[in-house]
């Protein structure tokens, strides 16, 4: 099975990532290659067209769509403000007077003669891209974005919730298998990155909340809490965009799981640093899996970064089980048997062998486990 | 005809195909087949599959492909691949039979399908008109926008501005009638400046199929801000449909530019040796010709991981909708909101607390490829499938119907009838065969296991055949249906539709226990089964699919089977792989909401069709 490949998350000492930046429509790029930036750094900006308010002027003022152009007192691409009379009849007695005025502080979009509408447009809206993590600009895509390249420490987590946003780290806990717990969140923390353990609760939550903390990595949640947290069941896992007051981020999954020691390990070694967090989960094509950066400090160099290459699973790779009875045991491959295995649900899967740190051994479907990559 | 028939191939190579290769790329899985030609007619050997690659570190479809391919090489012995390259043809003619394929073709959902966004002047005439239209060219219809919607003209430009659908169709108006809402809606639409899902650098197609003597105004208005494509009126006549230009449109600019825009497309184009058709036009193309040749009415399901379809083809008018967020993977814990953790348990034979319940539904969302692998997931994701079976069937019965605002001739003889425009097609008691296909249901360990996961979720009336998709090849066998009609034909009925058997279910409710008919089963080795049949019974016998059965009922006085309440009832039925089932547990099927009552009735029945291994 040289060629079976089992999708895994990356958590990683060092690595260099890029991370593309792009408009989400045309705009200006504010940085050239080559340049350092920050998190907090505009790297690139768009207008962003206003809302369009419609009036059907024929109607209002009672006459054939194709009649408009002769009533109107602005023309197509005119700027208005509030108030201004876009288009008025001019009746022998003056009191019978009909002026439409617009609604809105734009321009005049278009007008057209077939239905009778105009279409006015509020003033365009700026947008500015943030650079998203400390690094070096290795890429400007003109009119579109940039991507930023760092060097940098990587955990990816395998579900999260809010936007993007940066903090200190901050260890909550002392081991990856406590739970999180209100009381060992402080005042100090407001603003930065709370890692946890197993299991976070909504009353840490709430108290993480509270205190302005900006991010929560932890192993695990119930899924009623996060429901509560949301305010409505999730139905897919497409997220980023939530306003819960901080990101979070799930390491493990739904549940009391420990966080896998080696995500805690990374995590407290870099205590006291900056990282650059983002909850956006889309598991469908093109998966977005939240991320936990912890740039390095000093420019990265640009350098071209090699696609990454699995040839599937090999013995000794160091895996997480991922569905019940053994959801979220860590262990290592210690054998691929290549022909198929009946289980208990009288299926006949893929299995592969997993021996856990204890010396015990357990038969497994392919498909239930995880490679946790990076080295 | 579908787009998909209609659809050019490329030119196919002038030696005989006898060895093809086939893949879909599922949201979740790509599944490869091998077919080959043995003697005079083509059967599916091999199978393979792998997780679809359209996520990091590949963000490549072609890499999932390759791997499933290469579990075909593994277990075949036959060489397919050179590196990254199909290797075509076949090697045969070279002295070298094990090396190369004649033909590769493929099917795809991956990229999240094509999501798409219609707009029409009524909503429930040319706005369903441009639905079903979307919906039977394979794809998800995120939206319906219509002059008579409710919304307001701004939050119709804000809908669009934010849905980014992959492509829009525009329809509205009868040829010759007015223009100005059809305008209207271009209008809008051009304010919104839609931009596509995928880059930011290529206009959103947009196929207009409304009203054509408002083609030149629709062209001044879009032309320049979309990639505009015409297409014949989809109602040229209030009376009359014409969705069939409309479609090939539509899989035309799918396969332009939206495939094109996913990762990894371009390399699968340039490998495939016909057109890659969008999976679920595959399988329509599939049911269709099911229907067609039986002369049949028929309900075909596929339930994926992010989307359940369904198909239909009732009085020969086929109809095909989508259910985008009902799934068992990505969108398992959508079918927990919808159905509710209530309708989810009652089909579960055991007590769970709900924590774990939906602990366990979350952490199958977001690791939307792993398997059950104890008995009571297994069944935990059978109750899921039940519900999401059901409302995909919801879904589809409101969209299956006839067209609405249409003057109906009546006769005398309708007088008493309150039939209004618009009523569903599906009509149960005239269904004749359900057919299955989805992994959830291809990959049941017990056929029994599909089919009763089918009449649970369907409650089918009076006497149906159930089938399945065997190894949920559906969708490689309709694309190879374009390409080689002999090849998709034999294989589809030689390994790919299996037959489960057939259920009568007699209409009406009665207490647990009850008489609900007695019945005569005439079996073909001469025996004679009778028996009473009572409320809460499942009664399974063993009948083959070339094994006919002659099945006499006497119903109750309250209990219809198609004839009328307590009317007998007389029919010879076929068997199939879990033979024929006696249903008596009524219509509408009715569960105990006491909890220990619900689990000792759900185990009676399990046990009594022998669902699960014994001692579960």
């Amino acid at each position: 099975m040289a060629h079976s490949y089992t999708p895994g998350l990356t958590v990683t000492e060092r690595m260099t990532v890029r991370r593309r930046r792009i408009l989400p429509l045309p705009g200006s790029v504010l940085v050239q290659v080559g340049d350092a930036v920050r998190a907090d750094t505009a790297v690139a900006r768009a207008e962003l067209p206003g809302k369009v308010v419609p009036l059907n002027l024929a109607n209002q003022l009672g006459i054939a769509p194709d009649e408009i152009n002769d009533y109107l007192v602005k023309k197509e691409k005119d700027s208005v403000q509030k108030d201004d009379v876009l288009a008025e009849n001019k009746p022998f007695i003056k009191w019978f007077k009909t002026e439409i005025r617009s609604p809105i502080t734009g321009k005049v979009e278009s007008v057209s003669t077939i239905t009778g509408q105009i279409l006015l447009r509020e003033p365009p809206r700026v947008l500015e891209l943030r650079g998203y993590i400390d690094g070096t600009i290795a890429e400007v895509h003109p009119e579109q974005g940039v991507t930023v390249e760092s060097t940098c420490s990587l955990v990816q987590g395998i579900f999260g919730i809010g936007g993007e946003t940066s903090g200190e780290l901050v260890m909550g806990v002392k081991a990856p298998d406590q739970p999180l717990l209100p009381e060992q969140l402080n005042p100090s923390m407001k603003g930065k990155v709370v890692v946890g353990g197993a299991f976070l609760s909504a009353a840490t939550m709430a108290r993480a909340k509270e205190l302005g903390i900006v991010g929560l990595v932890v192993g695990g949640i119930h899924d009623k809490d996060l429901r509560a947290l949301l305010g409505y069941d999730l139905g897919v896992a497409i997220t980023g965009t939530e306003q819960v007051g901080f990101t979070l981020i799930l390491t493990e999954g739904f549940g009391t799981i420990p966080m896998a020691p080696k995500t805690f390990a990374l995590l407290s070694a870099h205590a006291g640093q900056k990282a650059s967090i983002s909850g956006a989960t889309q598991i469908r094509a093109g998966v977005i899996r939240p991320e936990i950066i912890i740039p390095h400090s000093g420019p990265a160099a640009v350098t071209k970064v090699a696609p990454a290459e699995r040839e599937g699973i090999q013995l000794g790779d160091p895996v997480r089980i991922i569905r019940d009875p053994l959801f979220g045991k860590i262990g290592a491959v210690s054998g691929l048997p290549s022909e198929l295995r009946a289980i208990p649900t009288e299926s006949e899967v893929r299995v592969l062998e997993v021996r856990f740190p204890d010396g015990t051994t357990t038969v497994v479907p392919r498909a239930n486990i995880e490679v946790i990559e990076g080295a | 005809m579908t787009a998909a028939q209609q659809s050019p191939s490329t030119s196919h190579p002038a030696q005989p195909l006898n060895v093809i290769v086939a893949t879909d790329c599922g949201s979740t899985t790509t599944k490869a087949i091998l077919i080959e030609k043995v003697g005079n007619e083509y059967r599916q050997t091999y199978r393979g599959e792998a997780p679809t690659t359209v996520e990091a570190p590949f963000e490549d479809v072609t890499r999932g492909v390759l791997n499933a391919i290469a579990e075909i090489e593994e277990l075949s012995g036959r060489t397919i691949l050179d590196g990254d390259r199909i290797i075509t043809p076949n090697q045969a003619s070279q002295g070298d039979p094990k090396r190369g394929v004649d033909i590769y073709v493929s099917t795809s959902s991956a990229g999240g399908g094509l999501q798409m966004m219609v707009t029409g002047v009524v909503q429930n005439m040319t706005g369903e008109s441009a639905q079903r239209a979307a919906l039977g060219a394979g794809a998800i219809v995120i939206d319906v926008l219509a002059s008579n919607d409710g919304r307001l003209p701004y939050e119709k430009i804000e809908r669009i501005r934010t849905m980014r659908p992959d492509m829009i169709l525009m329809s509205g108006g009868t040829d010759g009638g007015a223009v100005t809402h059809v305008v209207e809606m271009a209008e809008y639409i051009a304010a919104a400046e839609p931009r596509p899902r995928f880059g930011s650098t290529y206009q959103l197609p947009l196929v207009y199929a409304g009203n054509k003597d408002a083609q030149p105004q629709v062209n001044t208005i879009l032309g320049k801000k979309t990639a505009l494509e015409f297409a014949d009126n989809i109602r040229p006549v209030l009376e009359r449909e014409n969705l069939a230009p409309a479609r090939n449109k539509i899989h035309d600019l799918f396969l332009e530019h939206v495939m094109q825009q996913a990762p990894g497309y371009k390399k699968l184009i340039e490998m495939a040796g016909a057109p890659i058709m969008p999976t679920p036009a595959a399988v329509g193309v599939i049911m269709e010709t099911i229907a067609k040749r039986e002369g049949i009415n028929l309900i075909g399901v596929d339930i994926g991981g992010a989307t359940t379809d369904v198909f239909s083809v009732f009085g020969g008018l086929f109809n095909r909708t989508v259910s985008a967020n009902l799934g068992m993977s990505y969108s398992i814990s959508n079918v927990l909101a919808e159905a509710g953790l209530e309708n989810i348990m009652r089909w579960v034979p055991f007590t769970i607390d709900e924590q774990t319940l939906r602990n366990r539904i979350k952490n199958k969302m977001v690791r939307p490829t792993t398997i059950p692998q104890s008995l009571d997931e297994l069944q935990i994701e059978h109750a899921i499938s039940r519900e999401a079976l059901r409302l995909a069937l919801i879904h589809h019965k409101s969209l299956a119907t006839g067209l609405k605002g249409v003057q109906q001739e009546r006769t005398i003889s309708d007088v008493f009838e309150q039939r209004t425009s618009g009523k569903t097609l599906i009509d149960l008691l005239k269904l004749d065969l359900i057919v299955g296909s989805g992994g959830i249901l291809s990959h049941a360990p017990r056929r029994i296991q599909s089919m009763l996961m089918m009449v649970d979720a369907y409650e089918p009336l009076g006497v149906t055949t159930l089938s399945v998709d065997s190894i949920f090849m559906m969708p490689h066998l309709g694309v190879l249906s374009t390409v080689n009609e002999q090849a998709a034909t034999d294989v589809f009925v030689r390994d790919c539709m299996v037959y489960l058997g057939t259920c009568i279910a007699p209409i009406g409710q009665g207490k647990d226990g009850e008489r609900c008919a007695d019945y005569e089963v005439a079996l073909p080795d001469g025996r004679i089964d009778k028996g009473t049949l009572a409320f809460g019974d499942l009664k399974l016998f063993s009948l083959t699919r070339d094994q006919q059965a002659t099945v006499t009922l006497q119903p109750s006085k309250q209990v219809d089977l198609g004839e009328g309440p307590g009317q007998s009832f007389t029919r010879t039925v076929k068997g199939g792989v879990v033979g024929l089932m006696l249903d008596g547990r009524g219509r509408p099927l009715q569960l105990p909401t006491d909890q220990a009552a619900r689990v000792a009735m759900l185990t009676r029945w399990y046990q009594a069709v022998g669902l699960y291994p014994k001692g579960s």
